[in-house]
């Protein structure tokens, strides 16, 4: 187990060297570095003392030397448009993404699990049939869309939820959090629905899915023939069993709800990494690129990592290994 | 003694969108206290359909259509759903082929031992647990504890049969179904898990019904057969006048081709021709396509005729 | 006792030999089974040919300025023309555009450069994933670690990154959409020719000393497409979608050429005042595409797939 856990470490890792070099090529080697780094407004005299200032005369393998160097210790330059450090405006706006991005996965679990279940137990019935022909419309609608239209309804023409920004936050252990006040759950609503709608759908038809083919396994009818009654059967047999592919796809599509909720908050206005991003590549504020390249891959490594323990925790085959057979 | 289990007439069809599949079709047998039926055939005979139309696990395009399930004296057939089940795993059980699957992997040993018994006893925990123990020593899993605490995969195939019995005994049922338990282990293992299972039930009293599709395992364990083909039972009686005297010709196809009685060298008899698809049955015979002593009067199926303990179905029998 | 074996069944049984069908005409019946999928192929037929006909049926060219008059901004659907008394079926945008021949060109757009992206990734993804599965070794590894490693960052960020770096214009759009849609080809492809390659026609054609090229291009391809099929009629949805929500933050296509999604950009700041309609409708018509192709799409995967033939 331990073995393994390391083994997935060294692998993150190497991911994460790879997509710095990948990002570092990307910046300072392709077209001229001084255009990315250095603010567009300067004139020669600021440009020349910003190549010295930031090693850019120096050879590329020692430019990613110090890039490296920096990166681990947090500097990845500063913002041209803020003038603070890339980094720290990426954690500054970083957790208002993240709970956008965990209240959407929660709501997606919370209402495409149960769906899904019920799906997969009575696929011929009408309301089988209704909920599959919702997810197919849940993963067809473009999400920026529904974000219009949910805004036209709720805020334009009904008036009950504010159609922009962020609600009031409250400290939870330092971070400030918008779920625990009414207004921060009145502007969260929307914009969480929005991003929950693709994961609902997926979660929709994976767990009926899943619950179809476990339906037709031997271990149910054991568990049938037990006389067990329906809801243990299908609530811990069969529940369990599903639980598991589904989590890891849970996790890994995490990291894909933070890149969606690059949409989400541009339409919302919702403060976060997303919406930053846009805005510094319309204002070619490139340092910050770089940072939130950075910051997304090492969540995503960090991600994939966890996801890929938890499963081995969570499966027995997996965990405990094929023990010696005795007869 | 009053027989444990009676079934009378039973039918079971398959209402699916190509035709009806009569895939039970006029069952009937009866097993006592004590005693131990085979039910042999081949696949698609039906005979593993009997069993779980008797534990009441047919689905959906599945239902029984006709006859009578008696399990002492009550009819199965007319309980509700509801009811059935507080039986099934308590007064009857039934054990599968595969012990890999039957067996759900993600959850303990324990887990899958104790619900079985708080399924039908209001009882504590640990008293349903201890109960468990005690049908793990039956089945002979010295240690049992550490047992308890482990995954399936963690088990020879075996020792995952031995508690898939041990499932099946815990509530003390009257009858066991066990659906070709010993088709997917070793062959040394099948031995013994025969002889075991052939002495819990005599010491326990309850009842077997065996089905399997290898006649030389009847032979040697169980005391009546019934051999089906087609959804009906062709011929059944004891195992020793059956076996020594067949008089349906598809048993003695049967028992010519079991390898054992035959002499090594020379070329297997076969039985010509392939089981007929379940949709196409007609108003004949069933066998008749394969039968070497067909009539023009097997175009009408041919009726069940009891003797006694006997029964054959057929036009033009075996003297 | 005669044995069994040697008796001759008695009446042997003779069947007519099953009339033949051609396959095209199977697969035509087994689609049209679902009623779902046919109304799903209709729909995506007549956007197709709006999209196609789109100069010759639309009321107004949107792009000829001549014919634009700012009077008629924003003007609600079913409303007139001041000045010509043409109904503007759905409305208009700010600057006097007929939204109804907005969304006929943007549907063009949208759906060219959806097939054009699905069409290039395709060729790309199938000439890679074949080369990988039939040569294994290091070009395998390598194909494939380089799929996994793009499949395993989401399509909208890696898109996005390249257009910040890329800049604006239509080719650009293109080539951003065929490098985050090459690696699912040629992962399909990889494993469907993987799983050929080991059955025994393969061994025939090689016992009769076929070149390599022959027996990729005529043996090992057709048995590949059924899976190609259904996830590239999926992907076309998906680059569609994609290329909409790349032009609505501002990073697609350029104004000139707008596709659903920039219109839907462009009417996103009149939402907040009720002027719905500049980007409503043509959500609306997007989400008719995506909903079109992905019915037909369900259904594709249904027959093609060999483990439900029945």
């Amino acid at each position: 187990m331990l073995a393994f856990a390391l083994r997935r470490l060294g692998q993150s890792l190497l991911v994460l060297v790879l997509m710095s070099l990948l990002v570092f090529l990307g910046v300072y080697a392709i077209g001229n570095p001084i255009d990315l780094l250095v603010n567009p407004q300067a004139d020669d005299v600021e440009r020349a003392r910003a190549t010295v200032a930031l090693g850019l005369d120096q050879p590329i393998l020692a430019q990613y030397v110090t890039f490296l160097k920096r990166a681990a210790s947090g500097d990845l330059g500063r913002s041209f448009v803020y003038n603070i450090p890339a980094i720290q405006l990426i954690l500054e706006r970083l957790p208002a993404t993240l709970e956008l991005a965990f209240s959407a996965t929660f709501l997606a679990v919370l209402v495409g699990i149960p769906l899904g279940l019920l799906a997969g137990l009575k696929p011929e019935s009408f309301i089988g049939r209704s909920i599959m022909a919702g997810s197919i419309l849940g993963f067809s609608l473009p999400t920026f869309w529904v974000g219009l239209v949910l805004i036209m309804v709720f805020s334009v023409q009904l008036g009950w939820l504010p159609p922009n920004g962020r609600g009031e936050t409250v400290l939870l252990f330092g971070v400030p959090v918008s779920f625990l006040t009414r207004d921060g759950l009145a502007h969260l609503a929307m914009p969480a629905a929005n991003l929950a709608l693709f994961k609902l759908a997926l979660m929709i038809r994976l767990t009926r899915a899943g619950t179809r083919e476990a339906m037709l396994q031997d271990y149910v009818k054991f568990a049938r023939a037990k006389g067990l009654a329906s809801r243990r059967v299908i609530g811990v047999h069969v529940l369990k069993n599903i639980l598991i592919p589904i989590v890891t796809v849970i996790g890994l599509e995490l990291g894909s709800v933070i890149a969606f909720a690059i949409v989400t908050e541009s339409i919302f206005a919702w403060p976060g990494t997303g919406k930053l991003l846009i805005d510094s590549i319309n204002q070619l504020d490139r340092p910050v690129i770089v940072a939130y390249l950075m910051v997304i891959v090492a969540i995503f490594v960090t991600i994939n990592f966890v996801v890929d323990v938890l499963y081995s925790l969570l499966d027995p085959r997996v965990r405990l290994g094929g023990a010696a057979a005795t007869a | 003694m009053t027989a444990v289990l009676d079934v009378e007439g039973l039918r079971m069809h398959f209402f699916t969108k190509a035709g009806v599949v009569r895939a039970v079709d006029d069952v009937s047998f009866r097993v006592e206290r004590r005693g131990i039926l085979g039910l042999v055939g081949e696949s698609g005979s039906g005979k593993s359909m009997t069993g779980y139309s008797i534990m009441g696990l047919v689905d959906p395009p599945g239902r029984i259509v006709g006859g009578r399930i008696l399990l002492n004296g009550r009819d199965l057939a007319s309980l509700e759903p509801e009811a059935w089940r507080r039986l099934r795993g308590d007064r009857i059980a039934m054990i599968f082929q595969d012990p890999m699957m039957t067996l759900n992997p993600v959850l303990r040993i324990d887990t899958q031992m104790v619900e079985a018994v708080l399924a039908h006893h209001d009882v504590s925990r640990d008293s349903a647990l201890a109960r468990c123990r005690e049908a793990l020593a039956q089945v002979g899993i010295a240690s049992p504890d550490e047992r308890l605490r482990a995954y399936p995969h963690q088990f020879s195939g075996g020792m995952r049969q031995r508690v898939a019995i041990a499932i099946a005994i815990v509530n003390k049922p009257d009858l066991i179904i066990a659906d070709e338990p010993t088709t997917a282990l070793d062959v040394t293992i099948q031995g013994q898990i025969l002889f075991e299972m052939q002495k819990l039930c005599r010491e326990s009293g309850t009842a077997l019904l065996w089905i399997t599709h290898d006649l030389s395992v009847i032979a040697g364990l169980a005391d009546h057969v019934c051999v089906m083909y087609a959804g009906r039972i062709v011929e059944s009686g004891s195992v020793d006048e059956v076996l020594d005297r067949p008089r349906h010709p598809y048993t003695r196809g049967l028992i010519e081709s079991v390898p054992s009685r035959n002499e090594p060298g020379r070329p297997l008899p076969q039985l010509a021709g392939m089981t007929p698809s379940l949709l196409a049955l007609g108003a004949s015979c069933a066998f008749r396509e394969r039968c070497s002593r067909a009539l023009e009067a097997c175009a009408e199926a041919p009726v069940a005729e009891w003797s006694g303990e006997r029964s054959l179905r057929c036009r033009n029998p075996l003297p | 006792m005669s044995s069994l074996a040697d008796r001759e069944p008695a009446a042997p049984v003779v069947e007519p030999a099953p009339a033949v069908q051609s396959p095209w005409r199977r697969f035509a019946a087994d689609f049209a089974e679902s009623r779902l999928a046919l109304f799903g192929l209709a729909l995506l037929v007549s956007l197709l040919m709006v999209a196609i006909l789109a100069p010759v049926i639309s009321p107004q060219n949107p792009y000829d300025l001549a014919q634009l008059d700012v009077m008629d901004s924003k003007l609600p659907p079913g409303e007139h023309s001041s000045t010509t008394n043409k109904p503007y079926w759905l409305g208009t945008d700010d600057q006097g555009r007929d939204m109804l021949s907005g969304i006929f060109y943007g549907l063009r757009i949208s759906l060219a450069v959806g097939i054009a992206s699905t069409a290039c990734a395709l060729a790309i993804g199938l000439l890679l994933g074949l080369a990988a599965a039939y040569f294994g070794g290091w070009l395998d590894t390598l194909v494939m670690r380089l799929a996994d490693i793009q499949l395993s960052f989401p399509a909208i960020l890696i898109a996005l990154i390249l257009l910040a770096v890329l800049g604006q214009g239509i080719d650009k759009i293109i080539i951003a959409l065929v490098t985050v849609q090459w690696a699912y080809y040629a992962r399909t492809v990889r494993s469907a020719a993987l799983v050929e390659r080991q059955k025994e026609y393969i061994e025939a054609a090689r016992g009769l000393g076929l070149s390599r090229a022959r027996i990729v291009v005529r043996h090992l391809l057709p048995n590949c497409l059924p899976p190609l099929i259904v996830v590239a009629t999926v992907q076309v949805a998906h680059a569609i979608a994609l290329e909409a929500t790349l032009s609505f933050l501002g990073l697609g296509l350029p104004i000139t050429e707008p596709s659903l999604g920039l219109l839907i950009a462009n009417g996103f700041q009149y939402l907040l005042s009720g002027k719905y309609w500049i980007s409503f409708y043509p959500g609306l018509a997007l989400l008719l595409t995506i909903v079109a192709i992905n019915l037909v799409a369900d259904q594709l995967r249904d027959v093609l797939n060999p483990r439900l033939r029945r």
